[in-house]
């Protein structure tokens, strides 16, 4: 269980984020979605401490995290792939998820732990010498959500993992993070633009205005409330 | 043998030490994106820390790797008291603090041991290697110049490729945000880098220092010939900084020994010159816009 409670942050003098709070349940994909500028990228580095909150805390695994230096939070088991993906272009596929695997909690066999991502990300084996530049942009997307898994987190935060992405391909993204969720019984925050493909794997969406809390619902009452789905969401 | 081998003999061997430097300017541009322009005023002082050692007949290699250690500790605490807490928003800011530092470095020198030159003993013979009855114009003390050079790169260069510590070294280089995200303790790892590349300095310092004399300023010259290499090298690349480093030290013996001496430090600028025209990004280097 992942819980954010009465959370501020600002840029400067910009506030992008005003008191918010929600959970994010277990097994089970909570999105966050809202317009550009809403806060919702904001909010995920403030959950990691990329961004130090001026006021609220985030509580994981009955620990509070606020405070705490990001490598210490990640290490807890909350793994983030940020927007853009956060790939090291220059290091190759496998130093990227040998990366990610250094930060696992339990100092398993490392081998297995690449395994794994290589079984769910099989175009991954094969290019696991070549340099993370030649992969296309949902191979990246596959080796930054694989690098986190590699980390064996608890708590998987994906900032816009559809950017850019061709539809069919939003489409496998979107499977996989499911299945991370509801097989592999990781907490999944996932931020999006693009909501149909969000809702269509959240259990619960919450959304943003202005860095408030406008909404939290169940994923499929929120589809349907249109007057608030045309308000924020823009559709 | 002629001339030329001659040249090329006393070229690489110099070239070695610029590459020495080279390397510890290119560790600590990888580390924090600044250039170490106290990099030889810190070799100086180690150099002269061992002299002293010497001096109170301590043994060679004794004070050797003391001088060593100082330096490694000295690059850290470089990091940690000056370069970190400046939290640079200027490129320019840890320019004016490394330059500030060689000042203040070389003036300490003096007051404690003195302007005038010293010597400083060589570990091994500086008299030619004889191989089959020919005198070479390399010595057992050149020897152990390419040895201890080329056993440091390639110390450094496996601890990048081939261990856990040199990946986590490369990616905070590479995206320190993205390094922290990935549970890496990228503060500590940039000192590293700091410590590891004076290391590296205060070798070039204690090889060099038998040739020219231990003066407050003996390295200026040397971190002017060991900036060009890691310019040449590319800036990001230790075995950049091998090659910057040979080709600087053959291009000036060149130029020493078919032009004359005076023209030593213009043939070196005018190389950097042709390569950077030819490949801006350095021999080593990538061109610059690579984000994608």
């Amino acid at each position: 269980m992942l819980t954010v409670e009465g959370l501020s942050a600002s840029y400067g003098a910009v506030q992008a984020l005003r008191d918010v709070s929600f959970s994010a349940a277990a097994r089970s994909v909570t999105a966050v979605l809202g317009a550009n500028g809403a806060g919702k990228t904001t909010l995920l580095r403030a959950m990691t401490s990329l961004v130090r909150p001026t006021s609220g805390r985030v509580v994981f695994d009955g620990k509070q995290m606020t405070g705490l230096a990001v490598e210490q939070v990640v290490r807890h088991g909350m793994a983030h792939v940020p927007e853009g993906r956060g790939v090291l272009i220059d290091l190759t596929v496998e130093e990227n998820l040998r990366l990610g695997a250094l930060a696992r909690r339990r100092p398993r066999d490392l081998r297995r732990s690449l395994d794994r991502v290589y079984e769910l990300f099989p175009a991954l084996r094969e290019r696991r010498r070549r340099a993370a530049s030649t992969l296309s942009g949902g191979e990246r997307q596959m080796l930054a959500i694989g690098r986190a898994l590699a980390a064996e987190p608890k708590a998987l935060l994906l900032d816009e993992p559809s950017l850019g992405l061709a539809p069919i391909v939003v489409a496998q993204v979107m499977e996989v993070v499911r299945g991370l969720a509801e097989e592999d019984g990781i907490t999944v925050v996932l931020v999006e633009q693009n909501v149909r493909s969000a809702l269509s794997i959240a259990a619960r969406a919450v959304v943003l205005n202005l860095g408030r809390v406008v909404a939290d619902a169940e994923s499929g009452e929120l589809a349907g409330d249109e007057q608030l789905r045309h308000h924020y969401l823009g559709y | 043998m002629g001339l030329f081998g001659d040249l090329t003999l006393i070229g690489i061997s110099n070239g070695l030490i610029y590459a020495a430097v080279a390397l510890g300017l290119v560790l600590v541009w990888r580390a924090t994106h600044v250039i170490n322009f106290a990099q030889g005023a810190m070799a100086t002082f180690t150099t002269y820390i061992a002299a002293s050692l010497l001096d109170r007949s301590v043994g060679y290699w004794e004070a050797f790797v003391v001088a060593l250690i100082a330096g490694f500790v000295a690059g850290a605490l470089a990091e940690r008291l000056l370069i970190r807490p400046l939290n640079a928003r200027s490129e320019l800011h840890p320019v004016v603090v490394t330059i500030g530092l060689l000042i203040l470095l070389e003036a300490v020198a003096g007051a404690i041991w003195g302007g005038s030159e010293r010597g400083f003993p060589a570990a091994f013979s500086r008299s030619g290697l004889v191989i089959g009855g020919t005198t070479l114009d390399f010595s057992h003390f050149d020897l152990f110049v390419l040895v201890a050079v080329v056993v440091l790169s390639g110390a450094i260069l496996g601890l990048f490729r081939y261990t856990d510590l040199g990946l986590r070294m490369r990616a905070s280089a590479l995206d320190r945000e993205v390094a922290r995200l990935l549970g890496v303790r990228v503060g500590s790892l940039l000192t590293l880098g700091w410590a590891l590349a004076s290391l590296a300095g205060a070798l070039a310092g204690l090889l060099v220092a038998p040739r020219v004399f231990l003066s407050p300023n003996n390295m200026d010259s040397v971190l002017v010939f060991g900036f060009a290499a890691a310019v040449m090298g590319g800036l990001e690349s230790p075995s950049g900084a091998l090659v910057g480093g040979l080709v600087t030290g053959l291009a000036i013996s060149y130029v020493t020994g078919y032009l004359g001496s005076s023209l030593a430090t213009v043939g070196a600028a005018a190389i950097l010159i042709v390569v950077l025209t030819l490949r801006p990004e350095g021999i080593f280097g990538r061109p610059a816009a690579r984000r994608v």
